[in-house]
């Protein structure tokens, strides 16, 4: 069985693609292959900047001839049908053949797929693979239509069986397939012949390629590890880089440079970014130090002189380079010794977004809302907003401006510089975090008022304009900013109403976006609400509270009407606040999948009153789990279900409502009488332990009923004859209801 | 052309254009206005679009306004040249003729490390795209290897292959100078020896005080206005000329107004007095010139109509 190799020469293909076009190359042609009739043992796919290379070992020589036999039309048939027939199989009326069935004589149509060699099947299955390549981008060259990444040059693709190697006939766009190739394009200039995978991998190879990516890879960082540790130093791993620079070379050298002196002040992010970023080298520590004092870059060719021409240019770039990094630094350490007020005033000039205005506004509001929440987490109001007006400061920086990424780490160093406390300079860092599902969370109080207050300004002031997440569509990384907050919640133990939260912002924003149109009075009116919010917890309050204000101090009746701008307001307001509150949920439910905790669980709690206080709603949702896990709870959920099944059809047959009442002489059974017993006992330990926000133990206490309930269905018929007690049982298993009700909303479980 | 070292930045520059006119370019002079970069040259921007073979190299000295640094920073100027090569179809071996290039100036690939690292072009400006590479030779951008996708909004059939070689840092590069001021412009040994400072010290500040503080913006916003108008303006007078009777369209006035309007763009940006979102809607009116001066061009003979 022949192997087949195939490799697509072509000009420097970008390295962020390599590793997936090769298994773009391998996954399209394995496809066409098996979808033609050719099966194959194994294949493996390689890929460097100049070449894809795809190898296939163990193909079938050629395609199973395929025979399908179809049913057609009877004889007597009208002609149009036989017409039919032989068009959909290609035949003529003699190649049928005419057998007797049940119904009479009937035409049959043999189909015969003749087999095809592999040889005429890889050549189809290669230019289907070229000219419908999945490139991210692809382009045109010279006078010719075929698209490829770069200009294509040649193309290897020939099947190797024990007796030589054959090339396979293909030629696409004047590219005709052959065997030959070239090596290195310095090192090894001219053509190279090859008869399979084996022979060509070690004819690269003395050509000075190494074709496979993940041996480039390893061969860099090992050498780079090793010719670091001579000096006693470790090289900043970095995975993202290792695997770019690899798509840069075919034959890695490595080489290890000096930073010049005078750039070995500058902080480590920066050196670091400025390196990766613009040149692509890798940064060296000195491990007892931390400070970065070499690089070590990597070359694609040796040469006489052992790389010294080429590190001394490398190293001339960088001086450069860091010139300017030095030049950004020095003017912003300027500014940040001075108090940063330069930047702060910038940001009064720098738009957001068009609708919320600019980022000086919204530092605002960010500080605002860090004051009212800093006395939730423990940090001190004052702090808090100073941290809040200065966390987005370093944005006006030259060194962020050149360096987006150093965000915060620039903002922390900065606001050092400018004498503020340590909590202050963390939280200009740590107020971005967490970025990700798995990213720091923020832990010290400061930095967590200004992060809560960031993301939540974020999401309150996109909710307000209606632009929220859609399906895939999430351009601020809204989903991103809740699940922030989430993890900064149950991450810290923190104990903090959301609701509170949302409608402060959401009031801050609704003021921002409308001071300019709306009346006087309503504006005046709206001011006001910011002020009693803070008392006030929620916005319905508020708005009731500074309408009492108003009507006290002009000695009036002060009436909103519906309709008007503000009756509007209080309408749509608290929906609008609903809705943000229902989409923390969503991504609670998104964040605790994976913990296993089940959405209708989570549901089951989310009705629960205080369902804005993620902590207690986990804690809730984590206990309530873990019972119906159990025997007990599966059990319990079960009797409640019935119980409330049977009531539910019994208030609507009866059109009453069975809700008070239960009497223990009006029960006949043992079971019964047990029943009213095991409620009372339960009432007592629930509503203890809720008022403790012992959830276990109100579950333990709910998970004694199960006997109970159990036996009094096993034992008594709720709907007897006897009004009276068919009364009282209804009455007692509203009792059930009400009683673990009070856990949580059972009948938003399933099952 | 000898295989020593070049020793001043002409050399450099005469080099290149021995090369390229070895290998069947024509050598073109620089154009005659204020051009942001060589790709504005009519050479450049017109001549890729159509079916004509085109091979030229130039000179171009170029402008940017907001890269003026007084003449004191070692890399930065506000005015620079570029060396343009253009050639379409782009040829099967026009890496090595790049490569080629880069020895005829002293960049010995035997000792250097040469790489083609992923860069796409965009000319926002001009509708334009392509895709190829930032050439780096020792980790330092030595030149932009574009194949040209897009010009104009019209798709380029066949596609031209485009080098731009910034010279000032190339020849810094080559001859070892750390200071773009100090570099020898002719023969260091020549009685009347010149560096690059002597030559352009004084307009980089000249010019630097009048980008950044002087130039009047409310003329230069009158003036991007008219550039604007006569452009339409020139595009939509008849094809049929009433003097001679013959058929002229007017690309290349056209296009002369469209490069006038980029430029006034950039001074007005490096005065600092249009805001972000403005910044988008200036480009998109320069866009829509070179687009209608392409679409003019297109219909001329130069532009492959038959």
């Amino acid at each position: 069985m022949p192997d087949l190799l195939i490799e697509l020469f072509s000009e420097e293909i970008p390295a962020r693609m390599q590793g997936k076009a090769a298994e773009d190359l391998k996954k399209l042609m394995t496809d066409a292959l098996v979808e033609a009739g050719l099966t194959y043992q194994s294949a493996g796919a390689f890929s460097t900047p100049r070449r894809l290379c795809l190898t296939v070992e163990g193909l079938t020589e050629e395609s199973p001839t395929l025979r399908e036999e179809r049913k057609g039309p009877r004889t007597d048939a009208p002609e149009k049908a036989l017409e039919g027939f032989l068009r959909a199989t290609g035949l003529s009326k003699d190649q049928l053949e005419v057998r007797d069935d049940k119904k009479g004589q009937v035409y049959f149509a043999t189909i015969t797929k003749e087999g095809r060699k592999a040889p005429e099947i890889v050549a189809e299955a290669l230019e289907g693979a070229i000219r419908n390549f999945p490139w991210p981008k692809s382009m045109r060259w010279g006078a010719g239509s075929l698209r490829w990444v770069r200009p294509l040059h040649s193309i290897i693709c020939i099947l190797t069986r024990e007796d030589g190697a054959e090339v396979v006939p293909l030629s696409i766009d004047g590219i005709t397939a052959g065997n030959t190739t070239q090596g290195h394009r310095f090192m090894a200039p001219g053509e190279i012949r090859v008869s399979s995978f084996d022979d060509y991998a070690a004819k690269l190879k003395k050509a000075h390629v190494v074709l496979d990516a993940a041996e480039r890879a390893e061969h860099i960082w090992h050498d780079a590890t090793n010719m670091a540790f001579a000096q006693g130093l470790e090289v900043v791993e970095d995975r993202g880089l290792l695997a770019e620079v690899s798509g840069l070379v075919e034959w890695p050298v490595v080489l290890m440079g000096e930073i010049g002196a005078a750039f070995l002040g500058l902080p480590a992010e920066v050196l670091q970014t400025s390196m990766r970023e613009h040149q692509k080298f890798f940064s060296v520590r000195d491990p007892k130090t931390r400070k970065i004092v070499k690089f070590i870059t990597v070359a694609n060719r040796e040469t006489a002189d052992q790389g010294a021409t080429i590190l001394a240019g490398n190293q001339k770039v960088l001086s450069a380079r860091l010139s300017d990094a030095k030049f950004f630094w020095e003017n912003d350490l300027r500014i940040a010794k001075a108090g940063m007020q330069a930047w702060l005033d910038k940001l009064d000039n720098v738009t957001f977004h068009n609708a919320l205005g600019t980022q000086g506004a919204r530092v605002g509001r960010i500080a605002d809302l860090a004051e009212t929440i800093a006395p939730l987490v423990g940090a001190d109001a004052a702090t808090a907003r100073k941290a809040a007006e200065v966390a987005k400061a370093d944005l006006a920086s030259e060194m962020v401006y050149e360096f987006p990424e150093l965000q915060g780490i620039m903002g922390r160093y900065y606001a050092a510089e400018a004498g503020l406390s340590a909590d202050i300079a963390e939280a200009a860092e740590m107020h971005y975090k967490p970025l990700g599902p798995s990213d720091d969370l923020p832990q010290n109080p400061v930095s967590i008022a200004v992060s809560m207050a960031d993301k939540m300004d974020t999401l309150t002031g996109f909710w307000a304009i209606d632009e929220k997440p859609t399906g895939s569509k999430d351009p601020y990384a809204l989903r991103r900013a809740a699940l922030g907050i989430i993890r900064t919640v149950l991450g810290n133990d923190l104990r903090v109403r959301l609701e509170r939260l949302i409608d402060t912002q959401m009031l801050a924003h609704t003021v921002a976006l409308n001071t300019d149109t709306v009346a006087e009075r309503d504006a005046y009116f709206l001011t006001q609400m910011v002020d009693e919010i803070a008392d006030h917890g929620v916005f319905g309050a508020a708005f009731h509270a500074v309408a009492d204000k108003l009507a006290k101090d002009k000695d009036q009746a002060f009436e909103v009407e519906e309709g008007t701008w503000l009756g509007n307001l209080r309408a749509s307001l608290p929906q609008v606040s609903a809705d943000l509150l229902a989409f923390f949920h969503d991504r609670l439910k998104v964040h605790l999948r994976d913990e296993g905790l089940r959405h209708d669980v989570i549901d089951a709690c989310v009705a629960m009153p205080g369902n804005d206080d993620l902590l207690l709603l986990v804690n809730r949702a984590r206990a309530l789990g873990a019972f119906l896990a159990t025997e007990d709870g599966d059990n319990l959920l079960q009797g409640f279900k019935r119980a409330n099944n049977i009531l539910t059809q019994a208030e609507e047959k009866d059109g009453v409502e069975y809700r008070f009442g239960a009497d223990i002489k009006f029960a006949e059974d043992a079971s019964e009488t047990a029943l009213f017993d095991a409620l009372d006992t339960a009432r007592g330990v629930i509503s203890g332990a809720l008022q403790d926000e012992d959830f276990a133990t109100a579950m333990g206490a709910m998970a004694a009923l199960r006997a109970p309930i159990d036996a009094f269905f096993e034992a008594v018929q709720v709907n007897t004859d006897n009004e009276i007690v068919r009364r009282n049982r209804l009455n007692l298993l509203h009792r059930i209801r009400e009683t673990c009700l009070q856990v949580a909303d059972l009948t938003r479980v399933e099952g | 052309m000898s295989d020593s070292k070049p020793r001043s930045f002409q050399d450099i520059i005469l080099r290149l254009q021995n090369y390229w006119a070895a290998k069947g370019c024509a050598v073109l002079q620089p154009y005659d206005m204020e051009v942001g970069a060589g790709t504005f040259h009519p050479a450049t921007t017109l001549r890729a679009l159509g079916s004509n073979a085109w091979a030229a190299a130039y000179v171009q000295p170029s402008r940017r306004p907001t890269d003026g640094r007084y003449g004191e920073n070692p890399n930065r100027l506000q005015h620079y040249y570029q060396y343009q090569v253009l050639i379409k179809p782009s040829p099967p071996d026009l890496q090595e003729l790049y490569l080629g290039s880069l020895k005829a100036i002293g960049i010995d690939a035997d000792l250097h490390d040469i790489r083609f690292v992923e860069d796409d072009w965009e000319s926002p400006t001009l509708g334009a795209w392509g895709l190829g590479w930032e050439v780096w030779c020792d980790g330092m951008e030595v030149s932009q290897f574009t194949y040209f996708q897009q010009v104009g909004g019209h798709d380029c059939k066949p596609v031209s292959g485009e080098l731009t070689y910034g010279l000032e840092r190339l020849a810094m590069y080559v001859l070892g100078v750390d200071h773009v001021m100090d570099m020898p412009f002719n023969d260091p040994d020549a009685p009347i020896a010149l560096t690059y400072g002597d030559v352009f010290r004084q307009t980089e500040a000249e010019y630097s005080r009048f980008n950044f503080d002087v130039a009047n913006t409310d003329i230069l916003l009158k003036h991007f206005e008219e550039a604007e108008q006569e452009c339409e303006a020139i595009l939509s007078h008849p094809i049929d000329d009433p003097k001679t009777g013959k058929k002229i369209i007017m690309a290349h006035p056209a296009y002369d107004q469209c490069i006038k309007a980029s430029h006034l763009f950039n001074l007005l940006d490096a005065r600092g007095v249009i805001s972000v979102t403005e910044r988008q809607a200036y480009i998109g009116r320069v866009r829509a010139l070179a687009k209608r001066c392409a679409d003019a061009f297109v219909q001329t003979e130069a532009g492959g109509a038959a």
